[in-house]
């Protein structure tokens, strides 16, 4: 007896949240998650991504626009009802249980035998490692396992959905890090498909089949990982994943697929992604900057900043007539020192024209 | 069909097929009725009976409003109809029932308009029973379940049911009978309204008069009782605040036992510090007759009036004040006073700029505790005032002396809510809805600064010499029931205990003969009974309060907290004048009593609640949700079991408030159940002041014997050890 999954896709049709009278948490907002898939909801504190998944879990009701699990629609349907699980923020384990008894709660609920309930919630706690802790207490397990338990408590009950929030946001780096691929493999294996709310963009570009950026109560952009790295959409995704540069550049000419870019004193060749000569800006992604000291070589010309030294690679903050830069070295042997002049050139990639 | 609305189906047909409709003189569990001509008798009958017989026609729609929800078998919630259906049913029939119920009294039509123009109904009514209680009850939760399946609190059956039960409950049985104070003191002596009558009472010179300024004649009982209350609250809340320092703040040793001692008087009746005051300072009080003896000083009534009732109304409320005041003391984050330190504020910069702004909402609730305590306390005037009249005695007088004048009682009660109200809400206007919490749940294992030197000795005397004080007081209480007459012959003696308990052991088997113990029995089931009804109340408030949203939940919180506002005196007037005559007939039953205490004692358990539930994550109920538990189901397995402590403290207070209350009861008891606290009261006035004491030190024990038994009932919550150390919400942070 294992855990399956009965995966569905989840739909959201023009659905908008206003809270009391005036804060709209989530406006208009339409995005489909098919079904066995991971989508990832990013975006800064604030934009509404928890307000997106409590919504997906009944546990906020939309104001206006439908909210579909499979097919059924289930906008005015309670939480209680819905066919969703979620892992907390702060995990939620109930403190006057055991591990065991929490995570055999949803099922004891929908009315398994008790016998039957006990076995499946083994089987949860040996799909999270966690065999043979069914007897603690929640407050006798790290918060890794803690962690653990909540993911566990969740899968049992084989939902149509499961929902993250923030789920590693109280662990340390090292443990984020392994947990986060721990939740991925489990995901691919069951086939679930799960709701992955998170701030943090490098999770998000680790765990997702998809994501979907928020900004302001709207979806900025939704693709894959690689597509938002390399073609944001706008200004916003563009800097909030990655840390691009952003810097305005003029589009002398579109022929083809090409836009002819004039960037201060480089000239270059990029896809116009859609965008008319004039005014534009540019993304560059911090390592894709070429840093020369060589006075005499081509490049727009700048001064070093700063110069911070993280063992595998170099930072700097160089100054130049684009504005400061940061930028990436992976040379970390011959460093550059502030004050010197440098030429800054541009690799062949991770360069992209942003409309505003 | 929906099971819930199938299970309120069968509760409201066994309400109209089988109970009686009427409330049954001799009482219905002795279920005496049975044998006794039921179905056809008119006094026992159910609807049906009453119908065949072609009498009380009036009753004929109830049945009728009763088979609308069978419209909804097959209906699903979402389908318009099914709310629609529900709502026309439970609506209707509950208005029906309570319109039905104020128009047909004891003696026909109850308005004479209706009889001019329907001619005399020759047919009446009495108050109603438990067919007509279960009836409503099902009306009620027809509607609520309509209203939630129109999508109310996100379809939540539960809680809107909760929410309705509430509403109804608290309007049936706190701000339905104050209003009758308001109609009451608007009609004269016939029922006829009449504004002048109103002003007439209302100006009286009893109440308003100002001759103590310029005269030997006492002023008006108002004035009075303002002045006291304010006084009582000032020096209660100053008080607690000099013990709540002391118990927080001073390295000194003891501080534990203080705080023991402190909570003492809490489970005495407050009149019994009065008795002991008469004790100590009365015409043959021992101080008195000491410094008559050494200092041949003349004795006199001094401790009548003011004074007395000053001090023992101090020694009273300074405890609960005191609890107030720790927990905010307490509730104080030590990193706020060390961060002020380390900003180069001294301890008493530190003190006197974080510290006591801090304290506000509890110097507030205190005050205001300590105002309406005292406006309400009758116990103590009543022994200790002689010429200093208070509203609380005058109601009292005004009801069962000589004038028996209820409309004068009305608008007495009328004045002293107006007060209290007023202070109630001037409370809640100063605090705002600024938060003044500053826990955190995150233990930031700092500790508090001391007291800075310039306060710690006034501290130190006020509180030793008081202490010593209240232990002399308690003393007296314990010697006193032990000698044959105060002042005169203090021979050690057991009489006292043995007239008042004593027990015969004869071939009948277990004889009660003191005569004590018919009042004593009833004062332990009414405050046994009253105890968990209160508790579940006050929790299910809270629970609706701290994790619902819904429309009209400010006027919710208003109203629920608004019953602390409402002295016992007016509580126990309005419930006379509420409860007197149909449609709710309880004068003289054991149920006004309990009511009376758990509505009292609501605000209690719902602060007790409201404060341990803002500790519960709420994502534990929601986990809980999406784990696909009701909310129901969630209450009971989450909510409950972790608020344990909770529990404890509203079984605890209401049951001691139960067995030590007065100024309501005094009004609302009867031969069949006199409470303890009636019973002696009564024997002070006579002055049997020896039997009076000695059954306080009786109560005195059995309370804290009940304060222990309740603890090992409910249990420790279950939770591991590395919980981090939550401390505990200031009860009081919050506006009351
Ligand atoms: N219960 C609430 N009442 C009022 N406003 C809220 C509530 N919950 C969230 N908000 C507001 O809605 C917006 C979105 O919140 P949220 O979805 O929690 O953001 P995120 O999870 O992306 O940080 C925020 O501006 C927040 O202040
Ligand atoms: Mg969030």
């Amino acid at each position: 007896m294992g855990i399956k999954s009965k995966a569905a896709s989840v739909t959201f049709d023009h659905v908008t949240k206003i809270y009391g009278e005036h804060v709209t948490a989530v406006d208009d907002v339409s995005f489909v998650v098919e079904a066995g898939k991971l989508v990832t909801l990013l975006g800064p504190s604030g934009c509404g991504k928890t307000t997106t998944l409590r919504m997906i879990a009944g546990l906020e009701m939309a104001n206006t626009g439908r909210v579909l699990i499979g097919d059924q629609d289930v906008t005015i349907l309670p939480a209680t009802d819905r066919d969703v699980s979620m892992v907390f923020q702060s995990y939620a384990l109930f403190p006057h249980m055991t591990v065991g008894e929490n995570v055999a709660y949803g099922l004891n609920v929908s009315g398994m035998a008790k016998d039957e309930a006990k076995s499946r919630a083994e089987d949860g706690l040996k799909l999270v490692g966690l065999s043979g802790y069914g007897a603690r207490l929640p407050s006798e397990l790290s918060g890794g396992q803690q962690q653990r338990v909540a993911v566990a408590r969740a899968l049992v009950l084989e939902p149509q959905v499961l929902l993250f929030d923030e789920p590693l946001s109280n662990l340390d780096a090292k443990l984020r890090r392994q947990v986060r691929e721990e939740i991925r493999d489990i995901q691919k294996n069951l086939g679930l498909t799960a709701v992955y709310v998170t701030h943090d963009q490098e999770e998000a570009l680790a765990v997702s089949d998809r994501i979907i950026v928020m900004n302001n109560a709207v979806i900025a952009q939704e693709g894959t990982p690689r597509d938002l790295y390399e073609k944001p959409a706008d200004l916003f995704v563009a800097d909030f994943i990655g840390d691009a540069n952003l810097v305005d550049v003029q589009i002398k000419s579109v022929s083809g697929e090409l836009a002819e870019v004039e960037m201060a004193s480089l000239q270059l060749s990029l896809p116009h992604r859609g965008l008319k000569s004039g005014a534009a800006h540019a993304a560059i992604r911090p390592e894709s900057f070429l840093v020369s000291t060589d006075q005499s070589s081509e490049g727009i010309s700048g001064t070093i900043g700063k110069a911070v030294y993280l063992g595998n690679h170099m930072e700097y903050l160089i100054t130049t007539d684009l504005g400061d830069l940061f930028v990436v070295a992976s040379d970390v042997v011959n460093t550059i020192s502030p004050q010197t002049g440098v030429k800054v050139t541009l690799a062949s990639h991770g360069v992209t024209l942003v409309g505003n | 069909m929906n099971r819930t609305v199938l299970l309120w189906l069968v509760v409201g047909w066994i309400g109209v097929l089988i109970l009686p409709w009427y409330v049954i003189e001799d009482g219905f569990w002795g279920l005496e009725w049975v044998l006794d001509g039921y179905p056809f008798d008119t006094d026992y009958g159910p609807t049906w009976a009453h119908l065949l017989e072609g009498e009380k026609v009036w009753l004929a729609p109830i049945p009728l409003f009763l088979l609308l929800p069978f419209l909804t078998g097959g209906r699903i919630k979402s389908d318009p109809l099914y709310s629609k259906i529900l709502i026309v049913s439970g609506l209707g029939g509950l208005s029906y029932i309570v319109i039905q119920g104020f128009i047909v009294g004891i003696a026909g039509w109850e308005y004479t308009s209706l009889e001019l123009l329907f001619g005399p109904l020759g047919q009446k009514q009495y108050g109603l029973g438990y067919g007509a209680i279960l009836v409503s009850a099902a009306f009620l939760f027809f509607t609520t379940q309509g209203i939630a399946a129109r999508g109310a609190v996100n379809g939540d059956v539960f809680v809107v049911s909760s929410i309705g039960f509430i509403v109804a409950i608290v309007g049936a049985f706190i701000f339905f009978p104050v209003s009758q104070i308001l109609i009451s003191a608007l009609q004269d002596n016939e029922g006829v309204y009449s504004l002048g009558v109103f002003l007439e009472k209302f100006t009286d010179k009893k109440i308003w008069g100002l001759d103590c300024l310029y005269s030997t004649v006492g002023c008006g009982a108002a004035w009075n009782s303002l002045f006291l209350a304010i006084t009582v609250g000032a020096t209660t809340t100053a008080l607690g605040l000099v013990f709540a320092l002391v118990a927080t703040r001073s390295g000194f040793k003891y501080r534990k036992v203080l705080r023991a001692l402190t909570i003492l008087p809490i489970i005495t009746p407050p009149f019994v510090i009065g008795l002991s005051i008469i004790l100590l300072f009365g015409l043959s009080g021992i101080m008195t007759q000491f410094f008559g003896d050494v200092f041949g000083i003349q004795p006199t009534r001094w401790v009548y009036g003011l004074p007395g009732i000053w001090i023992a109304q101090m020694l009273a409320y300074t405890p609960i004040a005191f609890l107030v005041m720790i927990g905010v003391v307490e509730g104080i984050s030590p990193s706020m006073e060390e961060a002020a330190q380390t900003l180069r504020a001294d301890r008493w910069k530190t003190f006197t700029t974080v510290s006591l702004p801090l304290m506000r909402p509890g110097l507030a609730n205190a005050f205001l505790i300590g105002f309406i305590e005292s406006m309400a306390d009758f116990g103590n005037p009543l022994v200790l005032g002689g010429n200093f009249d208070v509203l609380s005695t005058e109601i009292f007088f005004a009801i069962v002396g000589a004038q028996n004048d209820q409309g004068m009682a009305a608008v007495l009660a009328f004045v002293l809510l107006c007060f209290t109200l007023t202070a109630f809400y001037a409370q809640r206007r100063w605090l705002g809805k600024k938060s003044y919490t500053t826990v955190t749940g995150k233990g930031d294992g700092g500790t508090h600064a001391l007291l800075p030197n310039r306060l710690r000795w006034p501290i130190y005397t006020v509180a030793f010499s008081w202490t010593g004080f209240t232990i002399v007081v308690y003393c007296m209480i314990l010697f006193g029931g032990f000698v044959n007459t105060w002042g005169l012959d203090h021979t050690f003696t057991f009489k006292h205990y043995i007239t008042a308990f004593s027990v015969n052991w004869t071939d009948g088997g277990l004889q009660w003969t003191g005569a004590a113990w018919d009042s004593f029995w009833t004062t332990i089931s009414i405050a046994t009974i009253s105890a968990p009804l209160t508790a579940a109340v006050g929790l299910l408030t809270a629970y609706i309060l701290v994790r619902q949203t819904f429309t009209g939940k400010d006027l919710f919180e208003f109203g629920t907290m608004l019953s602390f506002a409402i002295p016992g005196t007016v509580i126990g007037v309005s419930y006379i004048l509420a409860f007197n005559v149909p449609p709710i007939e309880l004068t003289g039953t054991g149920a006004i009593l309990v009511l009376c205490f758990v509505f009292r004692n609501m605000p209690v358990g719902v602060r007790a609640g409201v404060a341990a539930m803002s500790q519960l994550d709420k994502s534990l109920d929601e986990a809980s949700l999406t784990l696909g538990a009701n909310s129901w189901y969630t209450f009971r397995k989450i909510v409950l079991p972790l608020l344990r402590p909770a529990i404890i403290a509203a079984l605890v207070y209401s049951f001691v408030r139960a067995m030590t209350a007065i100024s309501a009861v005094i009004f609302l008891v009867s031969a069949e159940y006199d409470m303890a606290t009636s019973y002696i009261i009564g024997r002070v006035e006579n002055n049997d002041y020896g039997l009076a004491i000695a059954y306080c030190t009786v109560l005195i024990f059995v309370m804290l014997a009940a304060v222990l038994v309740f603890q090992g009932l409910v249990g420790e919550r279950k939770m591991g050890r590395r919980e981090p150390e939550k401390t505990i919400t200031p009860a009081s942070a919050k506006a009351i």
